[in-house]
């Protein structure tokens, strides 16, 4: 009886939790046959849909690189519009395969909320954005400033030490998402707006003048954002990881979308383990051998989705500076393929 | 009566026509004179209340639609010096406001609960429809279950996690053996639901002499949560379409809803045990309605985000627009109980010495005497409560749930449409949505009222 | 007797099991060990899911360093407070958006309310549209559109309105000179308070006079020049120590005076506007209430309809308005938790927002958050029933 009213009870409350997973990543992604993929609810340049809800961005262009190894097919994959509280329970429960989502690497999310990040494709720190009428050139003048920022985010506290630790007195207005703060930044409530220096371009967009903006050169925090997968299964981890590393060494290599047919026919050992003429690096990730060759030809390497989505050419006009492969002075560095 | 005067000069034989009150008292003269100018005060506010309508209905009126701008296909249609509502912008966001983020492809299916919603809303509105009874079963139960399924895509494998989480043979045969396996859920559903009708009957045997009233019961109760597994697992070939896509309209309808229809037997039976003779239950009963009326909806909304999964096992994660439907329905439920005791408390002692008089038993007497009549009562007042809960349902954008408000403000951020007016065009056309919504059902509350209070009162 | 034995017996037995009362005991021993089974299923799995989610517990987090700033707080605070403190902020910015909303709400309620009723047309019509529309619409709604749709319209601190070069209107809310208080203040502050209580002493004695000989006496300008006199004299004697800090425009935003942030404005008109709509339809309930011949009655006294109002309708009224009354201001109380929606910080964005994010304790927060809400109404309704308790026995 106790059984029954306590089914009864509860089963309304579980209706809609999803089952355990308890098959390889990889074979329930193949045998669903998409990615479900958590990205943001709207960040330009990220992850941001249209109005006839297609998504573009850089987050969104990474889950179609994974598509690509996976599937040979950059459309298989499905975007689920995540909050910022939502985004963890979210891969936790199962419902996402990879969470892609300019989220900051931790070490608590790394460890005690069960996640694995698989790298970073955009290093950020927050900043700061002025308007440029206010003639302000660096966050140390800022004395005395109303400061906008999203609440329950570190942007908070960043920006509580930093103007406790120059002696300088705030104002700070803390809303619940960053859609109300960036409006209320655009109607003239705050001097200054507050987050991670990629949201700032990225918000920036928002405004109604985005060109009467700029942001200062002062950054004050570290902020690694990557893409995340689930603990406990680790095949699905390294194929998301090597997607990332693969796209970085095929820039590092000089093979990109326009010159992939040339290069399949390069001599060059490096450039030949990656396109898959050597070796068989894919089969042990367990994914086609060609898996590269998919993700140049389908969605490009680092740099061109970096410049597609945020480089200089884009409204964002994010230059390349510490994301710059490391052969040019930046931080992105990807293992070699062999 | 010896004073006769013959010539008949003296005397009118017939009343005067009264001459027309003069023309300032009458027509339109005098009614203004009667009641826009009868005093100087009233003359000074006569004249304070036009000045405020001149000074906000032409202005109001140029934005609406002398100034606005019709056609366009981003914001360089809407910038300009003398520019009003920016219509474009509502026409581009439309299909987001109504459907979030619901993928374009299936949008037919948001359509079909919207179009078997309103054809069945309807004739329950209509007081002389007939059919009551089927058309309230079709609305009640059979409607939310359709919606659930052409929504969410249905196929849920509740079955699973069902027979995971609380199946018998999950402690025989271990997780794993079962896991996945449909015939393991019904045969152990099909043992479970044999048990319990055992046991109803035995304790309606042991009670009441006769436990065949017990078991059907029992074995209704049973088959009816059959049926719903089973429709929620059979894949219908519909795509799955998670409730993070949901949004817009579409998913402050989805709360509304729910919310009516979850809270009204809750409310209900909330209400009846207050009113119980039993101390405990009533004790449980005022605790629960008190505590969800003390608080805001807020606190109840961060509550069901926060705290809610905490409460369940570890690993279940409802899903974030359950858990807000749970907080609402909770919170509702509260409200609708207190309305529902004004109701029981309006009946005359008389009705319930009378029914108990005619020997029915106690939920014979509810059923079939007091609550029809209390409910009937407290129409207009559980209609209010609704109109609260359409309003309240805006709260959700707090905890991340994109309703038709959140929707809007998340439409002011693209850049594409970033002009002056945009905000104001945004809030117009969300203050008419929302008034048509709320005045349409307090004037039919007001409606229902009149017509009750013909029949039943004087 | 075979045939009287035999019911007997089966009397007993089912009259046992059918006795309302042990059934009524059953049922009830029934949902009490249903309600503690539930709780206990609660408490356990919330211990499971904490220590799995390595969650600390306890109320010690209440002693921690903040971290985060406020921009409206009644009392000090800084980043370097604790979060007890700020909680302390949050309810005291609760409280202050409460009683000032309901101080607006009730004056333009009763407005609007006599509104409604009154014979003139156009006061009627626009009374009718005001409740028809701002009942009709989200309080949510209401207030993003104070806060955005209005913000944007004011201008920057730099061309902010001036009124009277002593008091500024801008999109950072309105900066009002600030009184500061030197030497001698404390006699003005004697004075000021000893006019009051002479003002309420002689307005005693007026009503009085008036019921026993009819006559009226002028307290209101006598009152009136008390209040104002006597603290102008203490001014004068003391040397004026109130002066006024003007606001100035300096770096960024105004330095100086006070100033009302325009989330508390925002807030506050919307709530008001908005809880107005409600308490006019009550007040009309309540005069509606009152019979027709109290009124004829007053008219063919010869009082006019101000004083009828005033005098008869409005006493009377009161007792059917207060109760629904009482509850509409717990509503706007509870109301005012919208804050968080625009970045005021009251209770709810402070607490069960920034805390509840950065300390993760989610049970603690929300319980403690909950509680003060329910102490609130708890307060309210003992209040408002000992009230009815009063107006009870007056009833005739």
């Amino acid at each position: 009886m106790k059984r029954l009213l306590s089914t009864l009870a509860l089963a309304g409350a579980f209706g809609l939790a999803a089952a355990g997973a308890q098959a390889a990543k990889l074979d329930q992604v193949k045998a669903k046959g998409f990615i479900q993929c958590g990205v943001s609810q709207g960040l330009p340049g990220f992850s941001n849909p249209d109005d006839k809800g297609n998504w573009t961005g850089l987050d969104v262009d990474f889950c179609r690189a994974v598509a690509a190894a996976v599937f040979g097919d950059a459309t298989k994959v499905k975007f689920t519009p995540l909050s910022a509280k939502d985004r963890f329970t979210a891969l936790q429960s199962g419902d996402i395969d990879i969470l892609s989502r300019n989220t900051t690497w931790t070490i608590s999310r790394d460890t005690s909320l069960g996640l694995n990040f698989t790298g970073v494709t955009y290093y950020d720190g927050q900043g700061f954005m002025i308007r440029k009428d206010k003639k302000v050139n660096s966050a140390l003048e800022l004395a005395g400033a109303s400061v906008c920022t999203q609440t329950g985010t570190t942007t908070e506290q960043n920006v509580a030490d930093f103007f406790r630790a120059n002696n300088m007195q705030y104002e700070v207005i803390a809303f619940a998402t960053a859609d109300e703060t960036i409006k209320a930044y655009d109607a003239g409530r705050c001097d200054v707006y507050t987050t991670d220096r990629s949201g700032l371009a990225a918000e920036r967009l928002k405004l109604t003048n985005p060109d009467d903006h700029i942001v200062l050169p002062e950054i004050i925090s570290k902020e690694p954002l990557g893409p995340v997968v689930s603990h406990g299964d680790d095949q699905w981890f390294d194929i998301v990881k090597w997607v990332l590393f693969a796209q970085v060494n095929a820039e590092e290599l000089g093979v990109s979308s326009k010159n992939l047919d040339e290069q399949l026919k390069s001599t060059n050992p490096e450039i030949k383990r990656l396109v898959g003429t050597e070796g068989k690096f894919g089969e042990g990730l367990g994914i086609g051998n060609d898996w590269v060759v998919n993700i140049v030809k389908l969605v490009g390497n680092y740099g061109e989705m970096y410049d597609r989505n945020v480089g200089p050419d884009t409204p964002l006009k994010l230059a390349r500076g510490t994301n710059a492969l490391w052969t040019k002075g930046g931080l992105q560095y990807a293992p070699p393929i062999r | 009566m010896s004073l006769t005067f013959d010539d008949g000069t003296f005397i009118r034989s017939e009343m005067q026509t009264p001459l027309p009150p003069p023309g300032r008292n009458v027509g339109a003269i005098g009614w203004m004179r009667e009641n826009l100018f009868s005093s100087i005060t009233n003359t000074v506010l006569t004249l304070a209340g036009i000045a405020l309508v001149v000074w906000i209905l032409p202005p109001l009126l140029r934005f609406l639609f002398i100034d606005a701008v019709w056609t366009g296909n981003n914001r360089d249609a809407c910038l300009g010096a003398e520019v009003g509502a920016c219509w474009p912008f509502i026409k581009a966001k439309f299909a987001q406001l109504i459907y979030g983020f619901y993928p374009a492809d299936q949008r037919w299916r948001v359509n079909l609960v919207f179009l078997i919603g309103a054809v069945l809303l309807v004739p329950l509105l209509v007081l002389s429809w007939p059919h009551k009874r089927l058309n309230s079963f079709l609305f009640f139960v059979a409607y939310p279950i359709l919606a659930f399924i052409l929504l969410t895509g249905g196929n849920i494998s509740a079955s699973n996690f069902l027979l995971g989480h609380f199946g018998l043979l999950r402690a025989v045969a271990g997780d794993a053996a079962v896991a996945g396996l449909q015939f393991g859920f019904w045969l152990d559903f099909v043992i479970t639901a044999a048990l319990c009708v055992a046991v109803a009957y035995l304790i309606g045997r042991l009670a009441a002499g006769s436990g065949r009233g017990a078991a059907t019961m029992t074995a209704y109760v049973f088959a009816g949560f059959g049926i719903l597994t089973f429709l929620w697992d059979v894949d219908f070939g519909l795509e799955r379409v998670e409730t993070r896509q949901w949004g817009g309209l579409l998913v402050t309808l989805v709360i509304a809803v729910t919310g009516i229809v979850t809270s009204m037997p809750l409310g209900i039976a909330l209400a009846l045990g207050r009113r119980s003779k039993m101390p405990i239950v009533r004790l449980l009963s005022v605790i629960f309605i008190e505590f969800w009326r003390g608080v805001p909806l807020i606190t109840v909304l961060f509550f069901a985000t926060y705290m809610l999964p905490l409460f369940l096992p570890v690993g279940v994660n409802p899903d974030g627009l359950l858990r807000a439907l749970v907080g609402v329905a909770l919170f509702t439920a509260a409200y609708i109980a207190e309305v529902v005791r004004g109701g029981l408390q309006a009946i005359p002692k008389g009705q319930y010495e009378g029914a108990m008089a005619m020997g029915l038993t106690w939920s014979q007497m509810m059923r079939l005497i007091i609550l029809p009549q209390a409910l009937t009562l407290v129409i207009p007042s559980i209609v209010n409560s609704f109109i609260s809960l359409f309003k309240d349902t805006t709260l959700v954008l707090i905890v991340s749930i994109f309703d038709f408000l959140g929707q809007l403000r998340a439409a002011f951020t693209d850049p594409n449409w970033a002009t002056p007016v945009t905000l104001y065009t945004g809030f117009a056309f969300a203050g008419i949505v929302y008034f048509l919504f709320c005045f349409g059902m307090s004037r039919y509350s007001l409606f229902v009222e009149r017509r009750l209070n013909t029949s039943h009162r004087h | 007797m075979a045939d009287w034995v035999e019911p007997a017996v089966r009397q007993g037995r089912t009259s046992f099991m059918n006795d309302p009362k042990v059934r009524s005991i059953v049922l009830q021993v029934v949902a009490l060990v249903l309600v503690i089974v539930l709780g206990w299923m609660f408490i356990d799995n919330a211990k499971e899911n904490l220590a799995a989610q390595k969650i600390a517990t306890g109320f010690g987090f209440l002693e921690n360093t903040a971290g985060f700033g406020i921009s409206q707080t009644l009392i000090s605070y800084s980043e370097t407070s604790t979060y007890g403190r700020a909680f302390a902020v949050g309810i005291l910015n609760t409280l202050l958006v409460a009683v000032i909303g309901i101080f607006f709400a009730t004056i333009i309620g009763f407005l609007v309310g006599i509104g409604r009723l009154s014979k003139n047309f156009v006061i009627r019509l626009i009374s009718t549209c005001y409740v028809e529309l701002l009942r009709n619409l989200p309080p949510l709604f209401q207030i993003l559109f104070w806060y955005l749709a209005v913000l944007s319209a004011m201008p920057n601190p730099r061309q902010s309105i001036s009124i009277f070069g002593e008091a500024y209107i801008s999109n950072r809310g309105i900066v009002v000179p600030r009184p500061l208080f030197g030497e001698g203040t404390g006699l003005v502050l004697w004075t000021f308070g000893f006019a009051v209580l002479a003002t309420v002493l002689i307005g005693a004695w007026g009503r009085q006079r008036r019921e026993e000989t009819g006559r009226g006496f002028p307290t209101l300008w006598i009152g009136l020049g008390l209040i104002i006199g006597l603290p102008l004299i203490a001014m004068i004697v003391t040397g004026f120590p109130i002066t006024f800090e003007k606001p100035e425009l300096k770096g960024f935003n105004f330095a100086g005076g006070m100033r009302v942030v325009p989330e508390f404005v925002a807030l506050t008109v919307g709530l008001a506007t908005y809880t107005a709509a409600f308490i006019a339809e009550n007040v009309r309930a309540g005069i509606t209430s009152v019979s027709h011949g109290q009124t004829e009655a007053a008219n063919s006294l010869g009082l006019r309809s101000g004083y009828t109002m005033r005098l008869v309708v409005i006493p009377q009224a009161m007792r059917v308005i207060i109760p629904p009354l009482t509850s509409q201001y717990l509503n706007l109380t509870k109301n005012s938790s919208l804050a968080v929606a625009i970045g005021y910080p009251d209770l709810v964005a402070v607490f069960a927002g920034t805390t509840l994010n950065q300390t993760g304790q989610a049970i603690e927060i929300i319980a403690i958050t909950m509680g003060v809400y329910l102490v609130i109404s708890i307060i309210t309704s003992v209040i408002m029933n000992a009230y009815n308790k009063r107006v009870a026995l007056v009833e005739r």
